[in-house]
């Protein structure tokens, strides 16, 4: 039922100790909201679970993280098969420079599907999941770039639905969008729940509280709270959590 | 705040501040000096009626930058009107279809046909393209994204050297070791279409080289982390995400390469043979626009000399063209 199990992760950035001893699991189908003020470390965690901080230099991780049960830091872990289950969301929309298809063809072609058939059908699916294919099925070869903000980042889930992930990483996918675009996502996310499990992080609590299943409270590096999303939002264990949620500081 | 996250937050603390106070410090001393003397200029000028002058100044200043722009400008114009009312008469005199499609350039027998120097020019520019862009490029992607640190250090600045290089350099290096070569490998006298090429090719590679990199660098990082994200390879997110990203910068490197290669003379004459025939392969020599110039300039007259001009004339369209082209071909790109 846990779809990623962390343990006793500790992360560093050259001497900086950025991820402090973080344990979690993360339940398959659910959408796990990742919380907390900026600098916390949450969007660093969220980066270890499909290896992304595998760019940054000096970057050291000890600890376990496991999807399905197997260990996603083993020597033998494919990093392109891991990052093709473990998909991820930007928080700006990140268009590739040429046409919305090659965009969302850039993954299944990635991962050697060529046969146009194919690809139309994984492009028609993928903006449908997206809830986009509508306003862009006559676009598709139009430049990716032209479409709007909340389009492209529509589109940028597509995409990286179109290699069929089993779990989606969102790194606060809406922070740089505008309010009706943001409710599409937020709707959108909703709807993926029913076949991925999704890892979404935000700095608006109030979307943690309308999307999130359960919510995790990361403060200095340390995952101070993991719990259901409404216990969290109601009655949460630790007082720097409520102090975070009341908006006294962060 | 718990005991074991007292010391991270105390560390990050004491360096964010540190930083932050020598920025302020830093930014506190620029400030001043930048900005104390424009002050207090106009406080003074209040009082001391002196508002006119300091005004007076300042459209002194503007005039004075607006001359120096001026003076470009200038030196364009002039060179397109010495161009055009020398260049264009002796077409008129000669007749354009005669001069621009004349195979044969006979100065002795008034015959000026400079089709074998247009074509000449066109084969050596191509022949440059085909060497140097694949190259420069590749060498630009190289540089941006998959050099070791140490190995850049030495790179980037022989790359810059070789811009550097004066172009009678390469001519000699052409003479002495790329003309025996040809002409062991490839047959014929060595001194040919091929020889120009590739020098040319190998002396455009810098600019291009220069300019793509940094096409490259300015594209956001998040295209190329997009693509590891969606499970590519370094090399996949390089060249299928980020270079189309590149695109534009590119392409305004090849075409400034294209510029330098074909107004480029010195190195060519050295090692093209100059002949006034249109190559009928890769190892017979051929003659630019540029070196039948040179070649003749210092000992024309009359309509012999007018001509050449002409010559120069037909040199500045095409780079007139290219520049015009590549203008309109970026501004498109720009909202």
């Amino acid at each position: 039922m846990d779809k990623l199990i962390v343990d006793k992760l500790n992360l560093y950035y050259g001497a900086n100790h950025a991820l402090r001893d973080i344990g979690m699991a993360i339940p398959a189908r659910e959408v796990t909201a990742l919380i907390g003020p900026s600098g916390c470390g949450k969007s660093t965690f969220l980066r270890t679970l499909n290896r992304m901080n595998d760019l940054v230099e000096g970057c050291r991780i000890e600890g376990k993280v496991t999807l399905d049960g197997e260990d996603i830091y083993a020597e033998e872990t494919d990093v392109s098969v891991l990052r093709k289950r473990v998909g991820m969301v930007f928080q700006k929309p990140t268009p590739f420079a040429m046409s919305v298809y090659d965009n969302i063809a850039f993954g299944p072609r990635t991962h050697g599907i060529r046969a146009r058939v194919k690809l139309d059908a994984i492009i028609e699916k993928s903006l449908r999941d997206a809830a986009i294919w509508d306003e862009i099925k006559d676009r598709l070869n139009e430049n990716a770039l032209s479409l709007s903000g909340g389009q492209q980042q529509r589109m940028c889930i597509a995409r990286a639905l179109a290699v069929s992930p089993e779990v989606l990483l969102m790194d606060e996918p809406t922070s740089a969008l505008d309010p009706i675009s943001t409710s599409r996502i937020e709707d959108l996310v909703a709807e993926l729940k029913k076949e991925y499990t999704i890892v979404i992080v935000t700095h608006n609590m109030q979307q943690a509280a309308r999307i999130s299943d359960r919510t995790a409270f990361f403060f200095l590096g340390e995952m101070i709270e993991y719990d259901a999303t409404e216990k969290i939002f109601s009655l949460p264990d630790d007082k720097r959590t409520e102090n975070y949620i009341t908006g006294r500081f962060g | 705040m718990s005991s074991s996250s007292a010391p991270l937050s105390a560390s990050l603390h004491g360096t964010r501040s540190a930083v932050k106070r020598f920025v302020l410090l830093k930014s506190e001393g620029f400030g001043n000096g930048m900005r104390t003397p424009a002050i207090r200029v106009p406080e003074e000028k209040k009082n001391s009626m002196s508002g006119a002058k300091g005004k007076f100044s300042e459209s002194f200043m503007k005039v004075v930058f607006l001359l120096a722009a001026c003076v470009s400008i200038l030196c364009v114009l002039l060179i397109c009107l010495f161009l055009f009312s020398n260049g264009l008469p002796a077409i008129g005199k000669i007749g354009p279809v005669a001069f621009l499609t004349g195979m044969e350039w006979r100065p002795g027998s008034e015959l000026y046909g400079i089709a074998p120097m247009i074509v000449g020019s066109l084969y050596v520019t191509a022949g440059a393209i085909v060497t140097g862009v694949p190259l420069g490029v590749l060498t630009a992607v190289f540089m941006a994204e998959f050099c070791p640190k140490r190995l850049y250090g030495v790179l980037s600045p022989a790359i810059a050297l070789l811009a550097g290089v004066p172009s009678i350099l390469y001519g000699f290096f052409g003479l002495v070791v790329m003309v025996p070569f040809v002409r062991e490998v490839f047959g014929g006298s060595g001194k040919s279409l091929l020889t120009a090429s590739i020098l040319l090719g190998i002396m455009i590679l810098p600019t291009i080289t220069s300019v793509s990199e940094a096409a490259i660098r300015a594209v956001p990082r998040s295209s190329y982390e997009g693509a590891l994200a969606l499970g590519a390879t370094h090399e996949r997110s390089v060249f299928f995400a980020v270079l189309p990203a590149a695109r534009s910068g590119i392409l305004a490197g090849v075409v400034l390469g294209i510029g330098r290669s074909i107004g480029e003379t010195m190195a060519v004459i050295m090692v093209a043979g100059n002949q006034v025939l249109i190559p009928e392969s890769l190892v017979r020599g051929a003659r630019t626009l540029t070196a039948n110039i040179v070649l003749e300039m210092g000992y024309a007259a009359d309509l012999h000399r007018e001509a050449l001009i002409g010559t120069a004339l037909v040199l500045f369209v095409f780079i007139l063209i290219l520049n015009t082209s590549m203008a309109l071909s970026i501004g498109r790109k720009v909202p």
